[in-house]
């Protein structure tokens, strides 16, 4: 199963397995990382699951589509790497993804 | 003698959301999350989607893993119910057991409304709130195709419909009003949607009012219309709206009226216990208004503010109110509210299935409702916000950016 790091709002890391074809919205859930608050459930309405591709990572993953790039627009503190995480579907090539977690409890 | 905790009665969205907020908020007293269904606390908006549509698994709906309450020094109690409040002496009654509280919050959401017409007791015919109630629809959705009738052409009325059908399922949805959504969307909005339906094969009844449900001779089911139509079914899904649990707080004495009634600071007429979520007639401060509403963002936002009112830093609530639906490929998104609205504002294209409904109460923007326009939807969140001023020439143009008139 492929690997995601989480850095969540504390600072504090979580390594964790998240099935492919999971979000990693849902990983985050799941293992109880902080800050990702997703209240929408992965619908892309609420950008609380908002958070900061690691640079090394950015180009793998790829840039949202048009309609996680209007609702990136309700998230706080835009930056390159930011995306929904509700958005990435885990697949084996993503092993080892690392997020940093925005302040979505803002 | 142990201190008396925080209690927080109801252990869904807005219960949650205290509960994370008052630890995130610093408030490291004992915390106690009091719940009377069996899951650990999970989200409803998926059960009549993708939970619906794509089988999902339980442990996706869940909002936090198992050991997260344990971590946050969460005391969660599942599976019971709080009978009774007495807000004088402080306590709550739990499985018989009398419980002391230094502050109470009731987050109890709400429950359906029921049908009352002869046979809506008949097995078949039922609704859904809970985990429990998709996860018997959805066995009998997957024993073999089904005729399903869905009462109720609101929102999960249509989000069902939409699912079954994705899933192959016969589908009929039976509406009293002369139009879809009747209390929350403008006419256009409630055209496009059951011209949608039907294209994907739902049968859509308009003006068709229940009289009775029966079973055939055959077993199956059929609805009864006051014109004399008769439908028949192998399920019955009643969706016709819901009633707030308010019942246990006004047994308390707490005022309530179509819900527990708050301020804006999810203060109830008692200073010791605050509410939040669907139970609640509360005021937003921005709107100027009080109404009772049924949605994530009021759950989650509310609660925010009440777990604030707990640790001595209120707030006043004034998010402006936002809602979203998935049916098909249609992805609904509202913002504000359309009531009182005196004239409406029309950008994009019904025909593409991309467009947006402006709604203006004496020149002022109140609410819009978009279908696959997110931008918009976005955009309108910040317009309604900040109370700007829009013209309809901006509006009505797609080529220009709505982001223009901020
Ligand atoms: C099928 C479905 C689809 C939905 N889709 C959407 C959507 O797309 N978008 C959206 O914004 N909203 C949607 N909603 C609405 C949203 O889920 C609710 O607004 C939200 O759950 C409200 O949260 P709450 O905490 O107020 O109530 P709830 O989540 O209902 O939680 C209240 C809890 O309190 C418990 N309780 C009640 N009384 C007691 C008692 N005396 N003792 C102990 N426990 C008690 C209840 O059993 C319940 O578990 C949907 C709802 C449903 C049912
Ligand atoms: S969970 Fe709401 S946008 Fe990702």
């Amino acid at each position: 199963m492929p690997k995601v790091i989480y850095i969540d709002v504390d600072g504090e890391r979580h390594e964790t397995d998240v099935a492919n074809g999971l979000s990693v919205m849902e990983g985050a859930i799941a293992n109880g990382v902080t800050g990702i608050l997703a209240i929408c459930g992965g619908s892309c309405a609420c950008s609380t699951c908002h958070g900061y591709i690691d640079e090394a990572w950015i180009e793998l993953v790829g840039p949202p589509n048009e309609i996680e790039e209007s609702t990136l627009e309700l998230a706080s503190e835009r930056r390159a790497g930011s995306r929904l995480t509700c958005q990435i579907a885990m697949r084996d090539e993503l092993d080892g993804l690392v997020v940093h977690v925005a302040d979505n409890d803002g | 003698m142990a201190e008396p905790p925080i209690i927080v009665v109801g252990a869904g969205q807005a219960g949650l959301q205290i509960v994370d907020s008052l630890r995130r908020g610093g408030y490291s007293g004992r915390l106690m999350l009091i719940g009377d269904e069996k899951s650990l606390p999970y989200q409803r908006p998926p059960l009549s989607k993708q939970y619906m549509s794509e089988n999902m698994s339980d442990d996706r709906l869940l909002f936090r893993p198992a050991d997260y309450y344990e971590k946050k020094g969460v005391e969660l109690i599942l599976g019971e119910q709080v009978s009774a409040i007495d807000t004088q002496a402080r306590t709550v009654v739990i499985d018989g057991q009398t419980c002391e509280y230094a502050k109470l919050a009731i987050t109890t959401g709400a429950s359906v409304r029921h049908i009352p017409v002869p046979g809506a007791e008949l097995e078949g015919v039922c609704y859904l709130r809970s985990v429990e109630d998709a996860q018997y629809i959805r066995t009998q959705l997957s024993s073999g195709p089904q005729r399903v009738a869905a009462i109720g052409g609101g929102f999960i009325g249509l989000e069902i419909a939409a699912s079954a059908r994705e899933l192959g399922h016969s589908v009929t949805v039976i509406e009293a009003q002369d139009r879809l959504m009747a209390r929350v969307v403008a006419p256009l909005v409630s055209e496009y949607f059951g011209d949608l339906h039907r294209s994907h094969g739902v049968e859509v009844l308009l003006d068709a009012a229940v009289s009775g449900i029966e079973r055939a001779d055959d077993d199956s089911l059929i609805v009864d219309l006051t014109d004399g139509r008769r439908i028949s079914a192998d399920l019955i899904v009643v969706g016709i709206g819901s009633i707030p649990h308010s019942a246990l707080a006004e047994a308390a004495g707490l005022t309530c009226n179509n819900g527990i009634v708050v301020d804006e600071f999810a203060q109830t007429s008692d200073p010791n216990v605050v509410a939040a979520g669907d139970c609640t007639m509360h005021k937003n401060a921005r709107l100027n208004v009080s109404h009772r509403l049924e949605s994530v963002q009021n759950a989650v936002d509310q609660a925010k503010i009440a777990a604030a009112t707990l640790l001595g830093e209120p707030k006043p609530y004034e998010q402006v109110p936002w809602f979203w639906s998935d049916q098909f490929d249609a992805k609904l998104q509202m913002v504000g509210s359309s009531v009182g609205f005196d004239r409406t504002v029309l950008r994009g294209s019904i025909a593409d299935g991309e467009f947006s409904v402006f709604y203006f109460n004496d020149g002022v923007l109140i609410g819009v409702d978009s279908v696959n326009r997110p931008s918009d939807h976005v955009t309108s969140r910040k317009l309604i916000a900040n109370r700007t001023a829009v013209s309809d020439d901006v509006l009505t143009d797609i080529e220009q950016n709505l982001k223009t008139l901020l």
